[in-house]
């Protein structure tokens, strides 16, 4: 994932508002904005702009459904998102091994140094 | 923030001073780090490190030998790195007796960069549940309904 890709799915993901429409539209598969509007506090426009921006970060799309617009989740870029934030916490988990590792050695040569 | 925070912590067999000198030291940081670290471990401190083709300023936040160490990265090129533009990476050594080290690192500003400055504080003003917790749910969400 490129780093402009990854700051739009942390954008997308990051306000409390726009996760409550994500989850809407992923428990209740295909849903038109109008029905979003009404299961949320918020004006049918924010619900739009919220749309506009979770279809630009890839993790929701639209569809024609006679004369409406349904949008469905995008289920292989939230998996995406999941692992890119798992794999933020891996990095640091092999670089704070590597920080044990190379500690210890230090230690113990220091100790042979010193006895 | 609580939201989007990577937290890690790792127990190191070794005392706080050795663990101290293997974070901050830049010919260690090599090791475990960047393929080049050009730092001087100062507050305030410029500096530049390099991964693979790819490289970035840096910049030191916190000195508090041998405790707290914190630095500023993947700000812009040509930009002060600042909350909302970078990410801040802050290591705490708590020892835990004398031979042992608790090394903990807490990642933070991935939902901060490239936001504009109302965004980011309505977030702030807004923040309830963690965004791992959220993901999980998500996932949990979407497996049910592949499964049904």
């Amino acid at each position: 994932m490129t780093a402009q890709a990854d700051d739009e799915l942390w954008s997308a993901i990051a306000d409390p508002s726009r996760r409550r429409v994500l989850d809407l539209v992923v428990s209740n598969g295909a849903v038109s904005a109008s029905w979003l509007a009404g299961h949320v506090p918020f004006t049918r426009q924010a619900v739009s702009k919220h749309l506009v921006v979770l279809e630009q970060a890839g993790l929701i799309s639209r569809r024609k459904h006679g004369r409406e617009v349904l949008y469905q989740v995008e289920a292989g870029r939230l998996d995406q998102a999941a692992r890119a934030l798992a794999d933020l916490a891996t990095q640091w988990d092999r670089r704070l091994d590597t920080i044990k590792r190379l500690a210890e050695a230090a230690h113990a040569e220091n100790q042979k140094e010193e006895p | 923030m609580a939201d989007l925070v990577i937290d890690r912590d790792v127990l190191i067999e070794a005392p706080v001073g050795v663990v101290w000198r293997t974070v901050t030291e830049p010919d260690q940081m090599r090791q475990w780090f960047a393929d080049r670290v050009d730092l001087v471990i100062e507050p305030g401190a410029h500096g530049y490190m390099e991964f693979g083709d790819q490289g970035g300023p840096v910049v030191v936040e916190t000195v508090d030998p041998p405790t707290r160490f914190s630095f500023r990265w993947n700000h812009p090129r040509g930009e002060e790195p600042v909350a909302g533009n970078s990410m801040l990476v802050e290591f705490t050594l708590t020892p835990e007796g004398d031979e042992r080290t608790r090394l903990r690192v807490v990642e933070s500003g991935h939902e901060l960069r490239a936001w504009p400055d109302a965004e980011k504080q309505r977030y702030a003003d807004e923040h309830r549940d963690g965004w791992g917790e959220f993901l999980d749910r998500l996932a949990t969400l979407l497996a049910k309904r592949r499964s049904g």
